[in-house]
């Protein structure tokens, strides 16, 4: 269905991809994981054909960067944060892009019913909650019923309500068949969605595997939401990968993987360099121990 | 979700050719988004209502000043509309053309259009046509109130004349506007590709003049030359364009236009049209590469 060959983007010296080549089959759902700056939001968007990239990218037979219209035809995207003008109605956003892809007002009525927005048609995008926002980015990316779904970080915004939601929609179009390529930052999210999981780093492809063997020997881990002061964030990320975490810095705090009787240590090694924790709160990790072998 | 278990029943296309908008579905899609937001911003009241009480104001003007002579009143207004036009259209188009591609990438809307399956030619002839219609439309609504004020006071002498005003006024905005979405596709931010847009109607406006007046002292122009520079900017070649249509002799632009009326005769007002389309044209076209070769973030 995907078929990504010796993928590079770069930005000046930067290579924000660097020679990344995989395949998805159909009905797959893959999860790009990695922490910021790892270049998953640079490989999706090469995936859409909308910026510039070597390499090769097939999506259903369709060269990307020469028919990227047609080729977009297939997929439906959903950003981490939904990108709408905030002065349009529900209605009005969802008839605008039901125009661009050619599909009905009554399929609008029925997306918006299925995404739990009926009812909210009259009201302006900027008036909707974050959870809401991706629900009506998911009921846009699913009005042509299209083959295949991109999604990029889409529950980093929301709280665990919302985050369930999206999860839960998600988890049905896998149900349908759907093929399902998503940038995550939350092992539940990847162990519940996932049935492949290409794991990136400084814009290389490192590994290429399943989220169990991912996770398999960290049956015993948890990970944990650090929130420090934004100026200090890059510096605590730092700190805990070199003292053996697996940390993933995306703006939202620092998500840190620790052994189930080790949970303290962050907090000492981020202590002792005069860094402070605001809060801090475990991800709902039930999901994906229930999923480990 | 509320629709968790009923989106599990949508029907399962796995076919991997979906339906792909026409070009001109997709540019009118967009052109319709353009012209509905547009009329609900803040701009398209603000410059509508500005220019129409200016455009009322200079009808005014000209009907005080005919006094009892008995003249032409749409006529001669359209003469007294021109330096007004000359100054207020240009400026509302290059800047409304200055924020569209520039304020969407800023706003991080640009990306998400473009994920979508059309090109970045549909969104750029789209936001163009959009952005005309509007443009147009507010023109036309001050030159409407302006025609509502001189038909009252002074009848329908000259009527004409007025119209051609009102076209190529509509012409101008259009030309202008595509310069001003050359200059956003060209910035990342709205607020830069604004003040471009200022500095290079300003520059058009009032700085070519003094450029012109400068080199023609310094390099000891030609009349042919000084007539050909002066083609170059699109707001001169609006006022010759409109001067000639309106039948009026060149000679009142100096040696210059007494060049242009004894050489080109009556080929000039097309000479004239030519040049202000070509600026158009070379303006979206422009614009069209320049937006073919950015990224959209």
């Amino acid at each position: 269905m995907i078929d990504a060959r010796t993928v590079t983007k770069r930005y000046a010296r930067l290579r924000a991809v660097d020679d990344v080549s995989f395949r998805v089959e159909p009905g797959q759902a893959v999860a790009l994981w990695g922490s910021n700056g790892a270049g998953k939001t640079t490989l999706i968007r090469c995936l859409l054909g909308v910026i510039r990239f070597r390499g090769m990218i097939e999506v259903g037979g369709v060269h990307v960067r020469r028919r990227g219209k047609r080729a977009r035809a297939n997929i439906g995207y959903v950003p981490q944060e939904l990108a709408f003008h905030d002065d349009m109605r529900v209605a009005a956003a969802m008839a605008f892009f039901a125009s661009l892809r050619s599909v009905n007002h009554d399929r609008c009525v029925l997306l918006l019913d299925r995404v739990g927005l009926a009812g909210q048609d009259r009201k302006r995008v900027r008036d909707l909650s974050g959870g809401m926002k991706q629900r009506l980015a998911l009921a846009v990316a699913m009005l042509p019923d299209p083959p295949i779904i991109v999604l990029d970080e889409p529950t980093s915004n929301l709280d665990a309500g919302g985050r369930d939601e999206v999860v839960s929609a998600l988890r049905d179009l896998k149900a349908e068949g759907k093929t399902i390529v998503f940038a995550s930052h939350r092992p539940d999210e990847v162990l519940a969605l996932g049935d492949r999981v290409l794991v990136m780093e400084r814009g290389r492809l490192e590994r290429d595997t399943t989220p169990q063997e991912l996770w398999s020997s960290a049956a015993d881990i948890r990970t944990m939401r650090l929130h420090v002061r934004a100026e200090t964030e890059a510096d605590a990320a730092r700190l805990l990968r070199q003292g053996g975490h697996a940390v993933n810095h995306n703006g939202h705090g620092l998500c840190v993987s620790v052994a189930r009787d080790q949970k303290a240590a962050p907090f000492r090694l981020l202590a002792n360099a005069d860094i402070h924790v605001r809060d801090f709160e475990f991800l709902e990790d039930v999901e994906w121990r229930g999923a480990t072998p | 979700m509320a629709g968790g278990d009923a989106m599990s029943t949508m029907p399962a296309t796995l076919a991997t050719t979906q339906a792909c908008p026409t070009f001109l579905r997709s540019v009118l899609a967009f052109a319709r988004r353009e012209l509905r937001e547009a009329i609900t911003s803040r701009w398209f009241p603000l410059y509508t209502i500005g220019f129409a009480v200016l455009a009322v104001a200079t009808s005014f003007m000209s009907l005080a000043g005919s006094g009892s002579l008995g003249f032409a009143g749409f006529g001669r207004t359209a003469a007294g509309l021109l330096n007004l036009v000359m100054l207020i259209v240009p400026l509302m188009a290059m800047t409304a053309g200055a924020t569209s591609i520039a304020g969407e990438r800023e706003r991080g809307t640009l990306l998400y259009l473009l994920a979508q399956p059309v090109s970045r030619l549909e969104v750029l002839l789209g936001k163009y046509l959009g952005l005309s219609l509007a443009l147009c439309a507010s023109v036309c609504i001050g030159f409407g109130l302006s025609a509502g004020v001189l038909a009252w006071r002074a009848g329908g002498t000259g009527v004409g004349s007025f119209l051609v005003l009102v076209a190529l006024t509509c012409l101008l905005a259009v030309v202008m506007l595509a310069l001003g979405l050359l200059i956003s596709v060209s910035t990342r931010k709205a607020s830069v590709a604004t003040g471009i847009a200022v500095f290079a109607w300003l520059t058009l406006v009032f700085l070519s003049d003094l450029g012109l007046m400068a080199g023609t002292i310094v390099f000891k122009l030609r009349v042919q030359e000084l007539f050909a520079l002066a083609t170059l900017n699109p707001i001169q070649a609006f006022k010759m364009s409109v001067i000639t249509q309106l039948n009026a002799s060149l000679d009142v632009l100096g040696p210059a236009g007494v060049y242009a009326s004894r050489t080109f005769g009556g080929a000039l007002a097309w000479i004239l049209l030519g040049v202000l389309v070509g600026w158009g044209v070379l303006g979206i076209a422009a614009a069209a590469i320049i937006f073919s070769r950015r990224s959209p973030v």
